[in-house]
């Protein structure tokens, strides 16, 4: 059969060459990071150091970024008409979309990576366990981003998709409690069905070591079952001609 | 090479309707093309060379009809590398060089030709480690078609390959395209340059409104409208004796000179010569493609009817 790790392979090597790209997947979050947490180093909140607290957010707020962008690039490959010269070769749909999310999730990890340090390097203290258990879940809390980002860059112009992405991811962040338990009653209640909550909370384990329940993972599956049809539809839909 | 059209036809398309929305972009299409063959598809814009192609490769799906690539569906045949495709307009995706991306197609097929030997074929050898963004544009129609060509595909389908290109880029695509060809390659290409069907094409299939409206060499093609025409100096010669020879149809004076215009211009051509001792500064032209384009196409494609060249 066909060699899919070859072209995976060159998929991230186009990835890790676009500097520009990475540089600003990786640099907005890392910078509140350094301002926000920075100049509350000392604060506790619920007993738990600030820049702990906001390192888990800005942990899984420039994950979900990471791997959403990859519609961006889906999007400008479009425009150029490479989605369609691809459609001319034995590319499986499967394999197509395998290298966007495995790739988008290398963004991912190194923006963690680099989230982490720049938590140590604010005194941030975890045991292992609590590193692991968060990046895992955190990973796992990424899949439905991973689909969304295909389906939009699909379905949307480049032009449109920098503020469609921007605001979407904002939004999300936002109400997840990225940036802090900001919705209260109903709202919070709402939230909770968001994939964006989930994530959040998944970057919470790696302080109270708690994996999601049975709702958290009913959330998540349940957005994964849904994006999964409709980013392979975009792609399907977006390669041939009416 | 008619010897081999007793094999499976590398593309049979019989009776195919599409449409998008009100317009009608085919109807009725009917085209058998054999292995080893180059075609030139040729027509206006608007008379379904485009969406032709797209069927062709498996990009859309006829409403009526059938259309079979190498004996089988087209979108299997694409996935088997055994078609090839270049599409009118694309560009190189960045952050690779030529021989990187050609590498990362060559790894989609289950048998691809060896990746050194793509570039030396398409003329890319030489530019192999330049950036894709990079290249002249010539240079950028030659890597597409290194794309289209590394599957090691039995037909190779080309949708207008040399629309953007200036002079030079033309020539060396052609370059290209004619040692493909002449490894045994069906070579399919779409185009509205006449010259480029004249010259390079071994047959040439004349689109208009969705239907074949003539088909045959690019001789044929030219017969159709008016076959050769002689020029010759032949002062004091009655038009109604000269157009009495055989395989004249029909006689114009200009002064001292007479123009034939001729379904048989060989046979035409003795009997002038030997009858007429005294016609001299004798041109023999074929009729241009052209003449025979705006005829069939421009005048409508009932006007065209069932034409004689046709297979």
């Amino acid at each position: 059969m066909t060699n899919s790790s070859t072209y995976l392979r060159y998929e991230a090597l186009r990835t890790a060459r676009n500097w520009p790209f990475l540089v600003l997947s990786l640099a907005f979050p890392l910078i509140l990071l350094l301002v926000v947490g920075g100049s509350h180093r000392h604060t506790h909140l619920d007993g738990i150091s600030f820049p702990l607290y906001y390192m888990v957010g800005m942990a899984s707020w420039g994950a979900m970024g990471a791997v959403v962008a990859t519609g961006a690039r889906i999007s400008a490959e479009r425009q150029g008409g490479w989605t369609r010269q691809l459609r001319l070769t034995p590319l499986s749909v499967r394999s197509y979309l395998t290298a966007k999310v495995v790739t988008g999730y290398l963004v991912a990890l190194l923006g963690l990576a680099v989230i982490y340090l720049a938590g140590a390097g604010l005194g941030v203290h975890l045991p292992a366990t609590g590193w692991l258990l968060m990046t895992g879940l955190i990973l796992v809390g990424l899949v439905p981003f991973a689909l969304a980002g295909v389906a939009l860059g699909h379905l949307l112009r480049p032009e449109v998709l920098g503020p469609a992405i921007g605001g979407l991811t904002s939004l999300l962040a936002l109400a997840g409690g990225a940036w802090g338990p900001l919705l209260t009653g109903s709202l919070a209640g709402i939230a909770k069905a968001l994939p964006s909550y989930w994530l959040v909370q998944a970057s919470v384990a790696g302080l109270d070591r708690r994996v999601w329940g049975v709702e958290g993972w009913g959330v998540m599956a349940a957005w994964t079952l849904v994006l999964v049809p409709v980013a392979v539809a975009a792609y399907r839909r977006d390669t041939a001609r009416v | 090479m008619r010897a081999e059209e007793v094999k499976c036809p590398a593309v049979w398309i019989g009776g195919v309707e599409k449409s998008y929305g009100r317009v009608t972009a085919l109807s009725g299409l009917d085209l058998a093309i054999f292995p080893g063959e180059t075609v030139a598809l040729l027509g206006p814009n608007g008379a379904g060379k485009s969406t032709t192609i797209d069927l062709l490769l498996g990009l859309s799906r006829p409403d009526a009809g059938e259309v079979r690539v190498l004996g089988e569906a087209p979108a299997e045949m694409v996935a088997a590398g055994r078609v090839g495709g270049m599409l009118q307009t694309g560009q190189l995706i960045r952050h690779l060089r030529v021989r990187e991306l050609v590498s990362m197609v060559a790894s989609l097929y289950p048998r691809p030709r060896p990746v050194d030997e793509v570039l030396e074929l398409t003329a890319t050898a030489s530019i192999a480690g330049r950036d894709t963004t990079k290249l002249s544009g010539g240079q950028t129609q030659r890597v597409r078609l290194a794309l289209g060509l590394v599957g090691d595909p039995d037909l190779l389908v080309l949708d207008e390959p040399t629309a953007a290109l200036d002079v030079e880029g033309r020539r060396e695509l052609w370059a290209v395209l004619r040692a493909v060809s002449s490894s045994g390659t069906t070579v399919l290409f779409a185009t509205h340059y006449l010259e480029e069907a004249d010259e390079h094409a071994d047959r040439v299939v004349l689109l208009a409104a969705g239907r074949v409206v003539a088909d045959g060499t690019p001789n044929e093609v030219r017969g159709v409208v008016g076959g050769r025409r002689i020029r010759a100096n032949l002062p004091g010669v009655d038009s109604d004796e000269l157009a009495g020879l055989a395989g004249v149809a029909a006689v114009e004076r200009r002064g001292d000179a007479v123009v034939l215009s001729c379904t048989g211009s060989d046979a035409a051509l003795r009997l002038l010569l030997a009858r007429y001792p005294t016609a001299c500064d004798i041109e023999v032209t074929a009729a241009r493609l052209e003449e025979a384009f705006v005829e069939l196409t421009g005048a409508g494609a009932g006007a065209a009817g069932d034409p004689g060249a046709r297979r």
